[in-house]
């Protein structure tokens, strides 16, 4: 059976509740795209005008250090989006993702969706609380690390 | 109730602060216990501390207790070697629930979802072998997620390739990765939408840093699970197994009594949220 584009878009977390008409927004900027293991889907410091919505596989969110193995800092997979860079200026990718598997992902055109957004703030205020969903669920997680909670409180 | 002398007859050394003793009554048959129940250890000379029983009941053999080197008690129990002599009182509380009751003896077809951060896992080992053995005859699918500091903080290896070979879903995340480490990167609850269970069938049994633990059952409950259906286990300060002393009292629980093992829904959960003054 072939899915649509329109179908996948529709399908992945990101868009779920978000009416039709922006859900064909989205689509009109957004194209089927898939990486070998290894591959960059965004590297740190290049221009960030695309945001993708994994479907299948994972990829490492990392940055690289002189002289090691890039520094896994977490893993995404299937349902995940990766990239927000490309809502706020400079619009510049902060860390490398790396396909860790064979990974399927819708590719947003970030540039043509602010452009859209400019003509409809409703979408931009749409996509907005979604990319804030994502964010306060991975900084949330990142605290929790930080609180390095294995180390466990001792004997009483 | 007193301690019964036990014998050291293996010693497992699980991670650089977690060692696993392998104990047989000097005198007696073993004694029956229920995953996720616990005994008091006693390191002659030293002191008494509460640690779950890491074993599983249809196993045959020698108690397990997993003991992490965190102070006084537990590091003697630790250094204790082959041949050594513990005391044991138990085992004590309430267990996880995932062995059939004789009366029934009927498989339970729910999905289990098994989350444990760190030494977490050692209350729960008991219950994931019952719960695999049980695949065989029909029982509900088993996913086994797993969070640790770091690759070298993981504990049970080989059961976790083992419950995977026997058809179990086992998920690990570690918070640090080595350059070694080729899994997965994140909290532990972020294996939750990887795993594929069915939330509107699912059961969940916890265990880790209770900080860990309410969050894992608050996603659980966002993802559609009945809270009802969530098991936490709880420690507080155990000393005497039996509630009666009462320094393992959390609200209207005295947890080496009605615990450690506890439903989340309803008292549990405000308590868990609930600020100690």
């Amino acid at each position: 059976m072939i899915t649509s584009l329109a179908q996948i878009v529709r399908q992945h977390p990101f868009t779920v509740g978000l009416d039709d008409e922006y859900v064909a927004l989205i689509e009109g900027c957004a194209h089927n795209v898939a990486f070998a293991p290894g591959d960059l889907l965004c590297r740190e410091g290049e221009s960030a005008d695309t945001f993708y919505l994994l479907r299948r596989g994972h990829a490492s969110i990392q940055v690289h250090a002189p002289g090691r193995a890039p520094i896994v800092i977490e893993t995404v997979g299937p349902g995940s989006v990766v990239g927000w860079s490309w809502l706020v200026a400079p619009y510049r990718w902060t860390f490398d993702a790396q396909a860790k598997e064979p990974v399927g992902a819708v590719a947003v055109d970030g540039a043509c969706l602010r452009q859209k957004t400019l003509v409809d703030p409703a979408l931009g205020y749409a996509l907005l609380s979604r990319v804030t969903a994502e964010l306060l669920a991975r900084l949330q997680a990142t605290r929790m690390r930080l609180l390095d909670l294995y180390g466990g409180p001792g004997e009483h | 109730m007193t301690p019964v002398v036990h014998r050291v007859v293996a010693r497992t050394r699980e991670t650089d602060d977690v060692v696993t003793l392998c104990l047989e009554p000097v005198d007696g048959p073993r004694m029956d216990f229920l995953p996720g129940q616990f005994n008091m250890l006693s390191a002659f000379g030293v002191g008494e501390v509460a640690i779950s029983l890491s074993g599983a009941p249809r196993d045959v053999g020698p108690l397990r207790h997993s003991v992490r080197d965190v102070g006084a008690v537990s590091r003697a129990l630790c250094q204790i070697e082959v041949g050594g002599v513990v005391g044991v009182r138990g085992p004590f509380g309430t267990d996880w629930r995932v062995t059939p009751r004789e009366e029934t003896r009927s498989v339970d077809h729910r999905d289990t979802v098994v989350v444990a951060g760190g030494i977490g896992l050692a209350p729960l080992r008991g219950a994931v072998c019952e719960l695999v053995a049980t695949l065989p005859e029909g029982g509900g699918r088993v996913f086994v997620l797993v969070g640790a500091r770091e690759p070298s903080q993981i504990v049970f290896g080989e059961d976790l390739a083992a419950w995977a070979r026997a058809g179990a879903t086992v998920l690990v995340s570690v918070d640090r990765p080595s350059s070694l480490w080729h899994g997965h990167v994140g909290l532990v609850t972020t294996l939750l939408a990887d795993a594929g269970f069915n939330p509107a069938n699912t059961r969940a049994l916890l265990c880790g840093p209770e900080i860990m633990m309410r969050f894992t059952a608050r996603a659980l409950v966002d993802m559609g699970v009945n809270p009802l259906a969530v098991l936490v286990s709880l420690e507080r300060n155990m000393q005497c197994g039996l509630g009666w002393c009462g320094h393992c009292q959390l609200g209207s629980l005295l947890l080496c009594r009605d615990g450690p093992v506890v439903p989340y829904a309803g008292i549990v959960s405000g308590l868990m949220n609930e600020r100690e003054r």
